[in-house]
């Protein structure tokens, strides 16, 4: 009896990996089928890299890429700092108690929906970049990319606490018994022993950063121009989606932003199987 | 991205006590009705979508109506789909569009798109030369015509608006828009952009100037409800409500009710013209 049950249970769960699994696999084919009588018009050479002006029969994505690489790359420049900061504090510099509460408090902050902090972004951080730089609307990359590296640092944060709480015990009390200071704990012995864990986090940031669209759409201005400064306007790939769906469903415009699904499709999964291959090699060296 | 229904201005309307409960013949039909009345698209309808719906529900609490944004496209694509009950559009739908999705359209108003500018900003009035030469780029700084040393910053909306169709054809004559133009995604956006940015200039739908936006006089004339109905002001459109097929039940007597005078009063006091 009991051996039965375990069998239906066995099957069960493989049914329901089998289903989770297919439909990722069947969003991928999709987004392919449905983008590709695009890529037959025009080929995939023009989609990728020509401009986007559809009233010129223009329906490329460059753009877009390049304005989801600048700002989500930009946005893990400044969150990368900030993160390790808080780390730090959180992982060894401050007592017990206050550590605890501010991790609590980053806890918390990952809950927050994006499209609170694009709305504050809009009303505080806009103003000061357009008087600040005395150029453009305010709505640019860099505002976008700050407000994108707050959203993603408490992640960032948490993963980099957690791979310093996983460092062996033994290696801290070495570094206290030969008479370290907090900071060159961190730095010679910290920082060394959680680098793997660390990267991970970034990674996994990296492809929010990429994911988000609220941020960027409320804040980054969507302009379709390649821009060539941070402070001037740019369009994600997501912001792009959510702008172009609205169009007729017959029109190649539409068929476009399948194309951005399988670009950002296409780069999560690239993130997430060097996350995979990164846990994968720190396992056999540990 | 799952959740595009939020792009734009989603608005669930409820019923406000501070209206008052005038129970006129143009909301008589409604008596006895019950159900959902689903409405999306333009965002230039709002206004007057939300204060009809109100007037309906107050005076039949059975009846719940909900207003969603998402623009021009969108109304026309949810109705033709069958998601919505009634799809607003700011432009009249295309012909392919009309016999793909069997359209009825319901046109009860007139509207103007006007050029914008923030109250701070000391140019209001372009003419329409200019005003290309502003959005295609050419004309990129305020100081050329008499404002602040500071760039100008476009503003213009996605290309499924409706909005944006009518002051591309009538108000710079099919001429380009700038790519680094900002893009945003409703008359309510456009407004809030242009009331935060000293330095930028964008359009929307007549009905939504109020304090927080300068209206920019075009060739001398303002864009307002009088210069739209007498002809001077040239950028002016329809405002229309399409149904799948011809409208029945509830979806008939909410367009109805837009003809009737209590109709035409809401459309007259949120900035339109109310069509014959």
């Amino acid at each position: 009896m009991k051996r039965y049950r375990e069998l239906i249970a066995e099957r069960a769960f493989l049914l329901s990996a089998l289903a989770s699994s297919s439909i990722t696999v069947a969003i991928l084919g999709f987004m392919v089928f449905m983008g590709l009588p695009l890529l037959k018009q025009g080929g995939l050479h023009q989609l990728l890299l020509k401009p986007w002006a559809p009233f010129q029969g223009l329906f490329g994505i460059y753009p877009m890429i390049m304005g989801t690489a600048a700002i989500s790359l930009l946005s893990l420049l400044f969150a990368f700092p900030l993160s390790l900061g808080c780390s730090f504090l959180i992982g060894s510099i401050a007592p017990q108690t206050v550590s605890k509460g501010f991790r609590r408090l980053i806890e918390l902050m990952t809950g927050i929906p994006t499209v609170i902090y694009g709305f504050v972004g809009v009303f505080l951080l806009v103003p000061i970049v357009r008087e600040l730089f005395q150029s453009g609307s305010g709505l640019c990359i860099l505002t976008a990319a700050l407000v994108l590296g707050i959203m993603i640092s408490p992640t960032m944060t948490l993963f980099f606490c957690d791979s310093f709480d996983r460092i062996p015990k033994a290696y801290l009390d070495a570094a206290d018994a030969l008479g370290a200071s907090p900071v060159q704990k961190l730095l010679y012995v910290i920082l060394p022993a959680a680098r793997h864990g660390m990267l991970n986090g970034v990674i996994l940031s990296l492809g929010r950063a990429v994911g988000d669209t609220l941020i960027a759409l409320m804040l980054a201005g969507n302009s379709v121009r390649v821009a060539e400064s941070v402070l001037e306007p740019a369009r994600t790939l997501t912001a792009h989606i959510a702008l172009v769906i609205a169009a007729d469903y017959e029109s190649p415009e539409f068929r476009s932003i399948f194309a951005c699904g399988v670009v950002l499709y296409l780069f999560t999964m690239t993130v997430t199987f060097l996350v995979r291959y990164l846990s994968f090699s720190k396992d056999r060296t540990v | 991205m799952k959740k595009l229904s939020f792009i734009g201005l989603a608005l669930i309307v409820s019923v406000l006590l501070t209206c008052s409960p005038a129970f006129s013949d143009s909301l008589a039909p409604f008596k006895g009705e019950k159900g959902t009345l689903k409405v999306s698209g333009g965002t230039a309808h709002i206004p007057v979508m939300k204060e009809a719906a109100q007037q309906v529900m107050m005076a039949n609490p059975d009846i719940q109506i909900s207003i969603a944004g998402g623009g021009s496209g969108v109304g026309i694509k949810q109705v033709g789909e069958g998601l919505v009950d009634i799809g607003n559009s700011g432009r009249k739908a295309s012909d392919e569009e009309i016999e793909r999705y069997q359209l009825k359209l319901h046109k009860w108003a007139i509207d103007g798109v006007g050029p914008v500018v923030n109250p701070a900003n000391q140019v209001k009035a372009l003419t329409q030369s200019q005003m290309m030469d502003i959005f295609s780029g050419k004309l990129d700084n305020w100081k050329q015509l008499g404002g602040a040393d500071r760039s100008i910053n476009i503003y213009t909306r996605d290309e499924a608006s409706g909005t944006r169709a009518v002051f591309w054809k009538k108000g710079l004559k099919k001429g380009p828009i700038s790519s680094g133009a900002h893009v945003v995604v409703s008359n309510g956006a456009m407004k809030s952009a242009i009331a935060q940015d000293p330095y930028g200039i964008g359009y929307v739908s007549v009905g939504h100037i109020d304090e927080m936006v300068a209206p920019v006089a075009l060739d001398g004339v303002v864009p307002t409800i009088q210069t739209i109905q007498d002809g001077t002001y040239k950028v002016a459109r329809g405002l229309y409500s399409n149904t799948k097929g011809e409208p029945t039940g509830l979806t008939k007597k909410f367009i109805d009710f837009l003809y009737t005078p209590e109709g035409k009063k809401i459309i007259e006091k949120r900035g339109f013209i109310p069509a014959q």
